[in-house]
């Protein structure tokens, strides 16, 4: 399996990715992309990580969405490809339409740096097939816009195709319905602001972020 | 040359987080008058257009692509020539 972690300017969660992957996916390939290269057809997963691409002048994710590898990455997300963005990656998902709804400044309008609780809300994606239904994780938020919102008609779609990954237990920022992470409709492109990648070694205060490493290794190799 | 005024606002609908912030502090001062703030963002785009409608639909289009999210935003412009 080949996976691509794609570096933006002002990416700042490349390295913490990079080495998630290399440390808890056995076997695996991974490797930088530069936000104006090409060549993504050879990856198998396509990660885009956590920081402030392009400073998130205008808005979060609003100029990433248009940085040349983007086109290749909704290619690659449209044949069925996996692609996950967490924090900033999954700001950059939503601008690209990859993801329904967008995001407003956090409720408290602080930036929030903490462990954070979150449920499992469904355990039959490609990125979540290593936890139990409902189990409670703690993974470290970092964000200063991660109040996710949608409108209602939306909301109703993500609830009906079980699109709603990760809730919040306490909610830190004012998201709609609680919502820390979700897919698309089909499963294969995942969004969430915590940041699985720092909670991969009990040194770090929490291992629960291995989990989604551990399922998008299983489900490639179709076990 | 023509020159566009953007100005950017959140949604009606869209709860704005920074606006009750302002306004709690605008009630603390005494101004406790303030029914609303909302936070928007302005923005001054010159271009170079044929007309005034090409002006009008190019800045249009790049309101709706990049400048706004309207998902969550509502935009509206005012255009001057020269």
């Amino acid at each position: 399996m080949k996976c691509a972690v794609i570096v933006f300017p002002g990416s700042n969660c490349d390295m913490d990715m990079y080495n998630a992957i290399e440390d808890c996916m056995d076997g695996v390939t991974v490797n930088y992309i530069w936000h104006s290269d090409s060549g993504l057809e050879e990856y198998d997963a396509i990660f885009l990580p956590g920081g402030f691409s392009y400073g998130d002048y205008l808005r979060s994710g609003a100029i990433a969405r248009f940085a040349p590898v983007m086109a290749e990455v909704v290619e690659a997300a449209e044949k069925g490809k996996l692609v996950m963005g967490v924090c900033n990656g999954f700001q950059i998902l939503l601008e690209a339409g990859l993801l329904p709804g967008a995001m407003r400044r956090n409720e408290g309008l602080k930036f929030s740096c903490k462990y954070t609780p979150l449920t499992v809300e469904n355990n039959h994606t490609p990125f979540t097939n290593q936890y139990e239904l409902g189990e409670e994780i703690s993974i470290p938020i970092a964000h200063g816009e991660g109040n996710y919102y949608c409108d209602e008609e939306t909301l109703k779609n993500l609830r009906e195709n079980r699109q709603i990954v990760f809730r919040y237990l306490h909610n830190p920022n004012g998201s709609i319905d609680n919502i820390a992470g979700i897919t698309n409709k089909k499963g294969n492109v995942l969004g969430m602001m915590p940041h699985p990648e720092r909670a991969v070694h009990t040194l770090l205060g929490s291992e629960d972020g291995k989990g989604m490493f551990h399922s998008i290794i299983r489900y490639w190799r179709g076990d | 040359m023509y020159k566009a005024m953007i100005y950017i606002t959140l949604k009606q609908s869209v709860l704005d987080p920074q606006g009750n912030a302002v306004k709690h502090a605008l009630f603390s001062l005494g101004f406790d008058e303030v029914d609303e703030v909302r936070i928007g963002k302005y923005m001054e785009v010159t271009l170079e257009a044929e007309s005034r409608k090409m002006a009008e639909e190019r800045v249009k289009e790049m309101c709706e692509k990049l400048l706004a999210n309207t998902v969550i935003e509502d935009y509206r412009f005012d255009l001057m020539e020269g």
